[in-house]
């Protein structure tokens, strides 16, 4: 549910096709990430950020809501079911040999198992996840507080960002397997409802939906919203990880900041 | 409102035809227009991007997946063997192969809510829609905001604003309109402050907030947005509906312009000057 499930890896292709006889076909080098108008117009972007994050303060809570407001399974999306041979081999033996990894910028570095996750204090809550795409679907999620975990890990000063690293192989690029990752602020990964969500509706997170860790960052967007947590790294600038833009889909020209 | 008195004294720039050339418009209210039309073309073609990677909607704060809540959605099926674009309204189907959900492209048809044209970009990519559609959207509260506060000062605020005298004349005036019998004495009429001021403190208005509350940070700020509107869900309808009575307004607006003398209303929101006729309003 964190993923998009358009395909959008051939929009060049698209374009070509799509552009002949069509009236707004001159705005289509819009789409092409490099076009300085659209750097332009990306400006906006950060404007938002800056926008949300002064109006919106750090302790404003997503609205949660009520058991009854829980009509239908959480809704997937993105990766379902990984192939990767060392998420297989995890996932055959139920995660028991799953460690969690916390590094980065930070004085005690981590590594957890998920039994050593679900005996810390946990958060729950009945949230409502929207995807960039449109839809939202109402969901109840278990799991520690990302919070707990980065003081326990004792943060560095210099710390700026949180980077999940996942398990999931989202395309295979020139220089191998391509794997989903994503990156959030301190300040939304410090939130109350940022959690490390090893649970859905009560049961065991299932796969389909990120087993055995996916993160909520419940005033963002989906595809914030990692599956298949390998590691964590605390970091002080997104350039020097994958794309550089911070995740995956940001890599493809999505927002960094997807607050709306 | 300035008119050409002196000039027509000094036999300069006496309008032909009988009318008097007078300052209809004035700078801030020509050039937000324009600022209006300019981010309203690419917030409706980039929305309707966007709109395209889900093109459903739905009643409530949820989509329903598990349940039924959607009141319209763009699709495409199989019909008999043959695949076709399907549109459901309400629970009511309608085949709109090669307008909407089945659409042409290149030499066949694809399976997308809506034609190229109606797009940007051209294409499925809802990257950069949004992109478009967020800046269009700074743009269009940015000028929004100078023209409440360029109106609030310069009078225009109150020239538009509907009086009780403006609303009793109003069965007369829509009889006026429908035998296309305009007078053009350089103020609004009852009709336009109407659609004008509709467009200006309901509908746009109502697609900012609207807009807001499909934001998951505004609404964390803002939580009383999902109760106003039913919703997140409820709110992405009421902003397509706005979306469909704004486009209206558009197609009206441009028909009024067509209809009234177009040389003059153009030149109007263009130079600000506008010829009003001889005859006066009863």
């Amino acid at each position: 549910m964190t993923r998009l499930a358009l395909t959008r890896r051939h929009f060049l292709t698209g374009a070509t096709l799509a552009s002949t006889a069509s009236l707004a076909g001159c705005f289509d080098p819009l789409g092409d990430r490099d076009s300085s108008v659209r750097n332009v117009l990306e400006t906006a972007n950060s404007l938002t950020y800056r926008a949300q994050r002064l109006l919106l303060g750090s302790d404003d809570l997503a609205r949660e809501y009520a058991e009854s407001e829980i009509r239908q399974p959480q809704r997937p999306n993105g990766s379902t079911n990984p192939r990767d041979a060392d998420y297989r081999d995890l996932a055959s033996r139920n995660f028991a040999d799953y460690r969690l990894k916390i590094s980065g910028l930070v004085e005690t570095p981590l590594e957890l198992s998920l039994d050593e996750l679900r005996a810390m204090p946990s958060r729950t809550q009945i949230t409502r996840h929207d995807c960039v795409e449109g839809w939202s679907c109402i969901a109840k999620w278990t799991g520690v507080p990302l919070a707990a975990l980065l003081r326990q890990a004792r943060v560095g000063p210099t710390a700026r960002f949180v980077l999940f690293e996942c398990f999931d192989t989202m395309e295979n690029g020139f220089t191998g397997p391509v794997k989903y990752y994503e990156s959030i602020d301190l300040r939304d990964a410090l939130h109350p409802q940022t959690i490390l969500a090893y649970g859905l509706n009560g049961e065991t997170l299932p796969v389909a939906n990120g087993a055995p860790l996916r993160v909520r960052v419940e005033r963002q967007l989906g595809y914030k919203m990692a599956k298949y947590i390998r590691s964590i790294v605390v970091i002080d600038d997104l350039s020097g990880h994958g794309g550089g833009n911070g995740g995956y889909w940001e890599d493809r020209g999505y927002e960094w900041f997807a607050g709306i | 409102m300035v008119t050409l008195t002196e000039a027509e004294e000094s036999g300069e720039n006496v309008p032909k035809g009988g009318g008097t050339l007078v300052y209809r418009q004035r700078l801030a209210t020509r050039l937000t227009h324009w600022l209006w039309a300019i981010s309203l073309f690419f917030m409706l073609l980039s929305g309707l991007q966007i709109f395209m990677a889900r093109p459903d909607l739905y009643i409530g704060q949820q989509s329903g997946f598990g349940f039924d809540n959607t009141v319209l959605s763009i699709g495409a099926r199989q019909v008999g063997g043959e695949m076709r674009g399907v549109t459901s309204l309400f629970g009511a189907s309608f085949d709109t192969t090669g307008w909407l959900g089945l659409v042409p492209q290149g030499d066949g048809l694809a399976r997308k809510a809506f034609p190229g044209w109606l797009t940007i970009p051209g294409y499925r990519d809802l990257a950069t829609g949004r992109i478009v559609h967020f800046f269009f959207a700074w743009l269009l509260v940015a000028t929004l905001f100078v023209w409440l506060l360029a109106s609030a000062f310069n009078g225009h605020l109150r020239e538009l604003w509907p009086s009780g005298r403006d609303l009793k004349r109003l069965p007369r005036d829509v009889a006026d309109h429908l035998r296309l019998r305009f007078v053009h004495d350089g103020r609004y009429n009852v009709l336009q402050k109407l659609s004008y001021a509709g467009v200006l403190f309901v509908a746009l208005p109502l697609m900012i907030l609207t807009g807001l509350t499909m934001s998951p940070g505004v609404v964390a700020k803002f939580p009383i947005l999902l109760d106003v509107f039913g919703g997140r869900q409820t709110a992405r309808t009421i902003h397509f509906a706005v979306m469909l009575a704004l486009l209206l307004f558009f197609v009206v607006h441009i028909l009024m312009v067509v209809l009234a003398g177009p040389i003059n209303e153009l030149r109007s929101i263009v130079t600000g000057w506008y010829r009003t006729s001889a005859e006066k309003r009863p």
